[in-house]
This record gives structure tokens, sequence and C-alpha cells, in this order.
């Protein structure tokens, strides 16, 4: 099971969620986070006092998936979270140890 | 003999004075006018609400409350403070010019009869009232310098001295009958010097007293809702319409186009700051049109009622440049009058008033005078004259009352206090719980 971490511009979640939904992934939890990489932030002018504002508004959408599922949810997450200017997010991938579904019990790829 | 002698006087003066009512008709209430009066009061009481929205969401989001309450709470105090004996010192029966005597305290003979000289076709409490709200409004207005970090108690203390100490007197001397500026033929159609200039100059009074709020130019301190200021400065533009349409103290001929030329100088400026800011910063800000209009509004407060709708164009285009270049100058003075009060009625107020002494015509309104391009540069003199002592005047007793509450309760809030916020701090409330 691998945990996929994505971060991308807030405009694009729902393209993300609906590309995501229609190749069978069942849940996602989703952060709003603000933070800033190579794009920096930008700069706001309110009657003539400048402010660089660093941390700009990101959607953190996090999935569990089955190993296999793996490839073709991160081909997708980055087709439609995807415009090609500078900002466009991260995807990161890590090992998970263990999912538990409270309800049942259920343990592992069942629980996922 | 002596007792018998007065007494005899007296008979023959109080008869003397039948005789004198008798032969003047009675003042006459005209309806029109003091519906017109009573509903622009109620459109002034607007506008202290509606800045308090304005400079609220101007603030970070945990002053909110502590900024609309020094609005709000001017309604309060002042209302009591004017009908106890504002109102007397402002407008009561002159004493050598300076001020107005106590006689009408507690607004003892301020009936439902028109007044002569101030309201002769309107009940005299309606001129009162009137008034009242113009008194309510200045000192809020002051609470931009100070905004997010003036202990609230002391405000409360800071009203009443102000509006003793430099409202009431003011007004009496450009407003009231006998008033010294009055009499030097200064003109202020609805209170360029005694509202706009006097809290604008406080302001700048206060900005050097009060001092800069903690991590001033260090942290940024953007705007929390900004589209809170929008409905205030909407709010401020409609009440305004009472402002000065209502200082005819009549309905008709001035107070329409007194509406007419404020509507107009408003746009203008709106117009006016939002280009300029466009071409210097790169974006046209809702904020900047927003202060645009306030500054059109400042503008053409003492010349409303004096002239046309072409010069409006022109006073309001001119303020909306102005009051941009002052706030620019005010961030690199590194000054922290926090929400430009300075830079938007002090400058535009001061614009406004000279601005009388150019556009004045007496073919708007034959009660003023002719300014300077109508071939009268006398007024321009005049107004220079009576702006620079409405400055030094607010500037100079607004310092001493200042320096005064620093020493006995203290300007500040506690610097953890100001990191907490006022909403907290001060009234133990939230203005958002989200």
């Amino acid at each position: 099971m691998k945990k996929i971490e994505a971060i991308v511009k807030p405009f694009k979640l729902d393209e993300v969620k609906n590309a995501l939904t229609k190749i069978g992934v069942q849940g996602m939890t989703i952060t709003e986070v603000k933070g800033f990489g190579r794009q920096r932030g930008h700069t706001e002018v309110y009657r003539g006092a400048e402010y660089t504002i660093d941390f700009i508004p990101k959607i953190k959408i996090d999935l569990i998936v089955s190993d296999e599922l793996v490839p073709q949810v991160i081909e997708t997450i980055e087709r439609a979270a995807k415009t090609g200017k500078i900002g466009d997010g991260k995807i990161f991938l890590s090992s998970v140890e263990e999912v538990i579904r409270i309800r049942t019990g259920e343990r592992g790829k069942d629980a996922i | 003999m002596k007792i018998f002698s007065i007494s005899l006087l007296m008979f023959i003066l109080s008869i003397a004075g039948v005789a004198f009512a008798g032969e003047q008709a009675p003042p006459k209430v005209d309806t029109g006018d003091t519906a017109w009066i009573l509903i622009s009061s109620a459109l002034v009481m607007l506008m202290t609400p509606g800045l308090a929205l304005f400079y609220g969401g101007m603030v970070r989001r945990k002053n909110v409350l502590g900024t609309i309450m020094q609005s709000f709470i001017a309604l309060g105090v002042i209302t009591i403070q004017w009908v106890l004996y504002g109102y007397s010192l402002a407008f009561g029966p002159d004493i050598g010019g300076v001020i107005g005597s106590l006689n009408w305290i507690g607004l003892r003979g301020v009936g439902v009869d028109p007044h002569p000289d101030y309201s002769p076709t309107v009940p005299h409490q309606a001129f009162m009232i009137f008034q009242m709200m113009f008194a309510v409004i200045t000192p809020a207005l002051i609470t931009g310098a100070f905004a997010e970090r003036f202990k609230f108690k002391t405000y409360l203390v800071f009203l009443i001295l102000w509006a003793t100490f430099v409202y009431d007197p003011l007004a009496h001397w450009v407003w009231g009958v006998g008033g010294w500026i009055k009499e030097l033929g200064a003109l202020d159609f609805a209170g360029g010097l005694v509202v706009h200039i006097s809290s604008g100059i406080a302001a700048l009074a206060a900005t050097f007293m009060v001092g800069k709020r903690k991590g001033y130019g260090e942290e940024p301190m953007p705007p929390h809702n900004l589209t809170m200021t929008l409905l205030g400065a909407a709010l401020l533009w409609f009440g305004w319409f009472g402002f000065n349409g209502g200082s005819a103290i009549a309905s008709g001929a001035i107070a329409t186009s007194a509406f007419v030329v404020t509507h107009v100088s408003t746009a203008s400026a709106a117009l006016s700051w939002m280009i300029v800011e466009w071409r210097h910063r790169g974006n046209p800000t809702v904020l900047g049109a927003a202060s645009g209009a306030v500054a059109g509004l400042v503008a053409i407060t003492p010349a409303s009622g004096f002239v046309g709708p072409m010069s409006a164009i022109l006073i309001g285009f001119v303020a909306g440049v102005l009051c941009y270049l002052a706030i620019n100058l005010k961030m690199k003075l590194r000054y922290d009058d926090s929400l430009d009060v300075v830079g938007v009625h002090g400058v535009g107020g001061t614009w406004g008033a000279l601005a009388t002494g150019l556009f004045a015509s007496k073919a708007m309104n034959p009660a003023g005078n002719d300014g300077l391009f109508f071939g009268n540069p006398s007024l321009l003199a005049i107004q220079a004259l009576t702006v620079l002592v409405a400055w030094i005047y607010s500037f100079v007793v607004t310092l001493v009352l200042l320096k005064i509450l620093d020493r006995t309760m203290g300007l500040r809030v506690s610097e953890e206090h100001e990191m907490n916020g006022l909403d907290l701090s001060q009234h133990g409330e939230t203005g958002y719980s989200l």
C-alpha cells in the first residue's frame, strides 16, 4: 500500500477529484494548505503599503492506494493538475504499513 | 424707590418686547424643509456606522470589533455631550466670537420653533439634531490614525475632551452666529474646516503622540475584509447626500445643487484615484476606488452649495490624485497613520477648502461668494488663512489633550494586548468564530 500526497492548485481540485473517481479511487482526504516552492509568493499593495505574501494557498490531497494502482493514479493526477505554469504543485509517494477500517476492524488492502 | 424704578423699567421692556414680537410675523415652519432636514439627519447618522465598516475592514481581523466600536460608541458619547452642553458651546449665544455661551445647556430654549438665524423655516431642534450627527462623526474619523492600539477607556475620555475643546469651538467660529471665521467671510458649506481639517489634523497629532503599531513596517498588516470596507464607503457616500444636501438647512435649489456636486465629485475622485494607482502600481484596486470616493466626498464638502457640476469634476479629480500622493508620501516618511486619516481628510479637506476659494460662484449661490476663477482672489486668501488657523488650532489642542491623557491614563494598550488584538483585550469578544 502506498500513500500519495499531491499538492495542487486549488482551482484544479475538482478536475483531479473527477479524474480519480473515474479510475476507481474510492476516497480521499483534502486539506487547505499554504506554502511556497520555486514559485515563491506574490506582492499585494494596499494604499501604497506593499506586502509580500510568501505562502500561497494550495490544496493537499491524501490518498492511500494499493501498489498496483499507484502508476495509474499518479499519472491521472499529473494530467489533471497540470497547467504547465509554475506553481502546479508536487506529488509525494511513500509506503504505508497498515490501514484499518474502524467500523469493521478490517485490515490492509480490504480496508482501503 | 430703586426697586420700583427697576420693575417699571422691566415692565416697559416687556411691553416693548411684546409689541416687537407682534410686529414681526411669527416664524413659520416649512414642512418640506423640515422633512428634508430630518431625513438628512438620519442619513448623516448612518455615516458613522458606515465609517465603522469602512475602517473595520481595513484592520486585521483581531481588531475588527475594537475598530468598529470606536466609531459606533461615538454615537452614544457625543449625543449625550451635545445635548448636555456641546450644542450650547457650538451654537449658543456668542461670546466674543470665540465660543457659544452656556445658555442652551440641556437644550434649554432649543424648542420646536424655527431659529431666525440657524433655521428660519425649520424647527430649532431639527437643526440641533442635524448638527449633532456632524459632531458625532468628526471625532470618529480620527480613530483611523491610531487604529489597532488605542486603549478604549482612554478613548472615551478623549472623545469628550476633543469634542469640547476642538470641535465645539471650531464649529462656533465657522458656523455660529458671531463666530469670528464666519465674520471674516470664509465659506465652509458642510464642514471642510470643522469636520475634515479638524479631524485630519488631529489625526496627525495623534500619529505623533500614539506611535506606531508593533511590527509596523516589518510584518504585513493587510486589510482583513475589503468587502466590508467597500460597503462602508458606499454607506458614507449615501449618507453624504444628507451631510452636504442638508447643509442648506432647507430643501430646494441649493440643497439640490449640493446633492448633485457631491455625487459628481465623488465619482470623479473614485476614478482619478483608480487611474493614478493603476498607472503607478499596476492594479486598479477596490480599496483605491473606495478611498478615492471618500477623498472626493471630503473635498467637495466645503464647496458643495457654492460650485457647479463642472467644477465638481475638477475638485474631485484633483482630490483623488492629491490624496493618493499623500498616502504614498506617508509610506516614505514611515508614519503610522494607520488608515490614512491625514492623507484623506486632512489633505482632502484642505484641498476642498482652498478649492472653494477657487471655484465658488455667486451664480450658484447668491449667499456665497465668487472665487478666484470667478474674478475674486480675496476669497482664496480668506480660505487659506482659515485653513491655517484650523490646522494650528486642531493640531496644538489635540496634542495637548493627548499629552495629558498619556500622563494620566495611558494612550496605548499593553504590548501583549496589542498582540492579542483589541477585540479580546478591550471587549472580551471576537468578531468571527470560524
